[in-house]
């Protein structure tokens, strides 16, 4: 059996999960729909790991596995096709998308056992896993663009999906539709930017761009600059990142599986997907490149910060997973481009996992999800903890052990030594290191020690233990396949990546050794767990919301993720909302009414005039005649 | 003859229908439908045998064509012709016709014969306005269309429709009488340049005016269409037009009859006066962005669930405008997929806002919300519409906007740009349109809700696979355009006599853009 002919099965499996479930999701057992939507995604798994080891086992280096369907449409020279494409960058995505989906579903189907709209959970959750794998395996802008808006909307309809709650429904709808609307401002940047590949290039087909782009575009050339940057707004919305992060905090309103799987493993990092895929136009835009570690690097700081002061479990996870893929723009910027992909894979497991024990903490604790509530449920949900643990320590990148150590150390290393880094972007993502680690175990002490506030309600059966352990796991060992150089070379996934991605350019000589920043780096991260165990684990330790020395209004600003929704709103919500308020009737009407009124008025007042009365004629007629013969007199 | 037979199906069984609804009504209403449906599968079997691929001879550029003389001594001629764009065009006609029928099935008690014959001669109006060859035959269609609009409106229409069916009425008949004048115009400027005084079109295509007459007969056919369209300023009519309309009657107003003024730009304004459009280009293109955006404010600002989609309406008309004065084969062919594709999705949201209306007997959207429990069929369905509202890829009406923008950036970058953000303020009000009625809290009773019946689900499910199946092979439309769109763009290019400005980005289209090492001191090359 050939790869290239069962490519198409990946995607379409979880098409077919949502085709089932949409039409039929009424009308079949209730017990069926978890295997049905779990199933699709699960094969979709081993076809996955199958046509994956296949790609591993003979394929040359930078081979590409291409499936063609068809044509989208065909105009002149310009003919988009809707054609997967699979190389060792989608490789990486579609494995994490539908392995870690394939744990996501299940959990799920423990999680939202209880709800009504069980089949419509999974309906959706399907379609997002289909649109997701359409956007890695495209390989022409056009289908990329098609999985991008997928994506949306499945994240719009799972955000907003508990739709009927009666406390919460219109904030529900409100956080839906804000994250479709500031998701699609970047995307209309980018589209913009498709119409300049176009004009540029005729076509929108990756790979042929990215092999004209070096002869038709001097590097920082206008025209590169703008391509670059228009494609980065697309990104910079998807992922979440400065200026346009504020829809993700408020996307927390989805059930947590989604939150675990769309904002976290999957969609969010479709904005380093694109920059990857794409990286040949950004090294011709070196000035878009430095934006691009800018803004990972303040995103990073600005989100880690915010994470500090949070009450919800789940915002701090969010705004963790803003800072995280920070990390990952900050390598993009740097130019360590696998670097990048590294951290992706690595999140994927440890943030997934962090959300599914949040989600299974919340469902233990009646729906609760303010961390104050919480507390001493170490002995209880002994599973919970442990694997939290894990996730945790690789999310704060505790040293040698954890696998966020070795993909974060990557990146710091590179935003130090890379020609295109320097040592403010390094400073900016180690102290972001340290209040990562702070805000991790900040949540872990308040979640599992203390003591318990509220009483468990649901234990969390196996369907919900087993992702979580195979993620626990993963979170501790996955790091061991790209080592640091100076831990020996033992490098695969650098090595499968660098087969079609460039290599960061080192400094030559770099200031200061690797070594050296690997033990600062790995002292914060411990110094940090020290700091959170003083102020929230130890036996009399305060508790409070914030122990850092900020004041109430310092706390609440963070804690409103820098006031980025107060600014917006009076910016640019209110001014159209009110735009939209009075002329709510249409100005443009009102003149055409006006003549419509103008030519009654006049109406009314000729006929006043034709009353029947001949002495008011005779008058019309001498007054008339005189001031026409005084007129032509006149003259 | 197929052509003629078409418009007589239509003609005859709208009398026909007339005659019989007094002893049966069932009867009258399969009369139509059946009328309707002959005329979709004559239509659909021209698409077929022409495989697509649609040669067209040297003489002839029609796929099917038909001429009399009429009257000759004024030189007008009834010269039906079809060609690629008409061909799609008359398809969706007949389709929306079907749909149109099928909705109104049970909601029409009051003179339902006298209604049939209105709609049935309406549709032969529409589809006599995508054929007709001459400039006084299409003058006749475009008429034609009027009045029996005007009675659906005012008989069988919302509370305020006298007053809709009046300004309707007004805006239509005045802006008619504009392009009356402008064909009188060409007509005599023909007749003294050439010696041979006729209406025909490939006539008139022999020898065109130049300068000022070219641009002030340019206005007259330009106010007929962008009031039709409409677009700003001459939108005014629209929102109580659309709202006032029964079902079948804001099916065709919106879906129709709209796009036939798109079409009279393509056929008409484009090709007639080549040098005037093209001085006239960067203007059209800054009131297509400006209604785009301006329609998208209001349509946000509605409560009134009919005015919302009419006002959204009026936004997407905006794209034809700037698809038009883009002068590429990219915006010609993203007009028609626009044309096709805001058709069949404006008749389901007006369909649909009147299956709510029928069942809570409002529009107004504060009296809606949390529908979807009890309607989730409904619902499913208001998605795939509301998304095709506000472009999702996967449907139709993406690749339209895809192609007029990508084609309007070729003309100029910052109008496309303009016209861009409309992608973004067609959020808004979208969104709307689905969160208000079937998300957030409910207002009315929802438990007394009924999901769709199975005549409903025939009306939306057809327009959803027909918007789906746009979406993922518009090629099948594209491809019968081709041919009518190349002819378009030499016909410009001859014209033009090798001027560069309109003709280049379509050239380059063709042949493919050469691309030219640029250098860091060039400067962007657009």
């Amino acid at each position: 059996m050939n790869i290239s002919d069962i490519l198409w099965l990946i995607p379409s499996l979880p098409l077919l999960g949502f085709l089932i479930l949409a039409f039929f999701g009424k009308r079949i057992p209730r017990n069926l729909i978890p295997i049905i939507g779990t199933g699709v995604i699960g094969i979709s798994a081993l076809i996955t790991i199958f046509v994956g080891l296949s790609f591993l086992g003979n394929s040359t280096p930078g081979a590409v596995i291409e499936q063609h369907l068809w044509t989208w449409f065909s105009i002149g020279n310009f003919h988009p096709e809707i054609t997967l494409h699979l190389d060792a960058l989608s490789l990486v995505f579609i494995f994490v998308i539908t392995f870690v989906g394939t744990l996501i579903h299940m959990f799920s189907s423990e999680y939202m056992k209880e709800d009504e709209g069980y089949s419509r959970f999974f309906a959706y959750m399907n379609l997002f896993v289909f649109s997701m794998l359409i956007l890695v395996l495209s390989n022409d802008l056009l289908l990329l663009y098609l999985g991008w808006e997928g994506v949306g909307l499945c994240s719009f309809l799972l955000i907003g999906f508990y739709y009927g709650d009666k406390k919460n429904a219109e904030s529900n709808a409100y956080a839906a539709r804000k994250s479709f609307l500031v998701t699609r401002i970047g995307d209309t940047s980018m589209i913009l930017g498709f119409f300049l590949l176009v004009k540029t290039f005729n076509t929108l087909n990756i790979s042929e761009i990215l092999k004209a782009a070096p002869d038709v575009w001097t590097s920082d050339s206008t025209t590169a600059i703008l391509a670059a940057a228009l494609l980065l707004g697309g990104a910079l919305g998807k992922s979440a990142q400065l200026p346009l992060q504020t829809w993700l905090p408020d996307a927390m309103a989805g059930p947590s599986p989604v939150s675990a799987l769309i904002h976290a493993a999957t969609m969010v990092t479709a904005g380093v997907y694109l920059l990857t895929r794409t990286y040949v136009l950004f090294e011709l835009a070196p000035s878009v490149q430095l934006i691009v570690a800018i803004i990972g690097g303040l995103t990073l700081f600005l989100a880690s910060c915010s994470a500090l002061v949070q009450r919800d479990i789940k915002r701090v996870l969010a705004y963790s997973t803003i800072s995280q893929i920070g990390y990952m723009f900050l390598a993009i910027g740097v130019g360590a481009w696998s670097a990048a992909v590294f951290h992706f894979m690595i999140h994927a497991f440890f943030k997934a996992l962090l959300f599914l024990g949040a989600g299974a903490i919340i469902l233990a604790l009646h729906h609760e999800q303010d961390m104050f509530k919480m507390g001493g449920l170490r002995k209880k949900l002994p599973v919970i903890f442990w694997t939290f643990l894990f996730g945790s320590a690789a999310l704060a990148s505790i040293p040698l052990v954890t696998a966020g150590f070795y993909s974060k150390d990557a990146i710091l290393w590179y935003s130090f030594a890379s020609v295109k880094g320097g040592v403010w972007l390094w400073v900016l993502g180690s102290v972001s290191a340290l209040l990562t680690s702070i805000y991790t175990f900040r949540m872990v002490f308040l979640t599992f020690y203390g003591e318990q506030k509220t009483e468990i309600s649901h234990y969390p059966g196996m369907a919900i233990k087993i992702p979580l352990v195979i993620l626990g796991v993963l979170s501790l060992i996955a790091g061991f396949i790209e080592l640091p150089h100076n831990f020996g070379h033992f490098s695969l996934f650098g090595d499968f990546m660098n087969t079609m991605l460039p290599a960061a350019v080192l400094q030559d000589p770099v200031g200061i050794s690797e070594g050296v920043l690997q033990v600062v780096a790995g002292l914060l991260a411990l110094l940090g767990l020290y700091m959170a165990w003083q102020m929230y684990g130890k036996e009399n330790a305060t508790r409070r919301v914030s122990d850092m020395p900020f004041s109430a209004g310092m706390t609440r600003f963070l804690a409103n993720g820098w006031d980025f929704d107060k600014l917006y709103n009076i910016v640019f919500v209110r001014p159209l909302v009110w735009l939209a308020k009075i002329d709510e009737k249409d100005f443009v009407d009102g003149i055409y009414r006006r003549i419509g009124w103008f030519n009654l008025e006049m109406n009314e007042t000729f006929s006043r005039s034709q009353n029947g009365k001949m002495r008011y004629y005779l008058m019309g007629i001498g007054l008339g005649a005189f001031i026409i013969l005084t007129l032509i007199l006149a003259l | 003859m197929i052509l003629i037979t078409l418009l007589a199906i239509l003609m005859g069984s709208g009398v026909l229908a007339w005659a019989v609804a007094p002893f049966s009504k069932q009867g009258a209403k399969w009369i139509a439908l059946l009328a309707l449906l002959i005329d979709l599968v004559l239509v659909s079997s021209i698409w077929i045998n022409s495989g697509g691929d649609i040669t067209m001879g040297s003489e002839s550029n029609w796929i099917r064509s038909v001429k009399f003389n009429w009257i000759p001594d004024f030189g007008m001629t009834f010269h039906l012709a079809m060609d690629g764009i008409s061909l799609v065009m008359t398809a969706l006609t007949f389709f929306l016709g079907v749909i149109s029928i099928i909705v109104s099935w049970n909601t029409i008690e009051k003179d339902l014969g006298f209604f049939l014959f209105n709609i049935l001669w309406l549709l032969a109006g529409i589809t006599g306005v995508f054929l007709a060859m001459d400039m006084m035959l299409f003058y006749f269609f475009w008429e034609i269309m009027l009045v029996p609009m005007y009675f659906v409106m005012v008989i069988w229409g919302h509370e305020k429709s006298r007053y809709a069916g009046w300004k309707f009425f007004l805006f239509t008949q005045i802006s008619g009488l504009m392009m009356l004048l402008s064909i009188l115009g060409l007509y005599l400027y023909h007749g003294s340049q050439t010696g041979t005084y006729s209406f025909n079109y490939a006539d008139l295509l022999t020898a065109l005016p130049g300068g000022a007459l070219s641009f002030w007969l340019m206005c007259g056919f330009l106010i007929a269409f962008l009031v039709k369209l409409p677009t700003l300023p001459f939108h005014s009519w629209l929102p109580d037009a659309y709202a006032e309309s029964p079902s079948a009657g804001s099916i065709i107003i919106a879906g129709l009859m709209s796009k036939t003024a798109a079409y009279g730009l393509l056929r008409f304004v484009v090709p007639l006066f080549p040098d005037a459009a093209r001085d006239f280009a960067t203007p059209a293109m800054l009131i297509g962005a400006a209604a785009i955006l301006y329609g998208a404010k209001l349509s946000f600002a509605q409560r009134n669930l009919k005015r919302l989609i009419a006002f959204s309406s009026f936004s997407h008309m905006g794209f034809i405008l700037v698809g038009v004065f883009s002068f590429s084969a990219f915006g010609y062919q993203g007009v028609l997929m626009q044309m096709v594709a805001h058709g069949l999705s404006i008749a389901a949201l007006f369909i649909i806002s009147e299956f709510i209306f029928e069942r809570i007997g409002t529009f107004d959207l504060e009296e809606m919300g949390g529908f979807w429990k009890k309607m989730s069929n409904m619902g499913g369905f208001t998605l795939v519409f509301v998304m095709a509202s506000l472009g999702l890829p996967g449907l139709a009406n993406f690749v339209a906007e895809f192609l007029i923008l990508a084609g309007a950036w070729q003309y100029d970058a910052v109008l496309a740009t303009l016209a861009t953000l409309g992608l973004i303020v067609s959020v808004t009000y979208s969104l709307r349109i689905l969160q208000k009625i079937f998300h957030q809290s409910s207002q009315t009773k929802v438990d007394e809700l009924v999901d769709l019946n199975p005549r409903e689900w025939l009306v939306l499910g057809s327009l959803t696979v027909a918007i789906l199946w746009l979406g993922f092979f518009p090629q099948s439309v594209v491809k019968v355009a081709q041919p009518a769109f190349d002819r378009l763009g030499k016909n410009i290019e001859s014209l033009n006599n090798g001027k560069i400005g309109m003709a280049e980005p379509y050239d380059g289209l063709l042949k493919g853009n050469k691309v030219e090492k640029e250098t860091k001191e060039g400067g962007i090359s657009w």
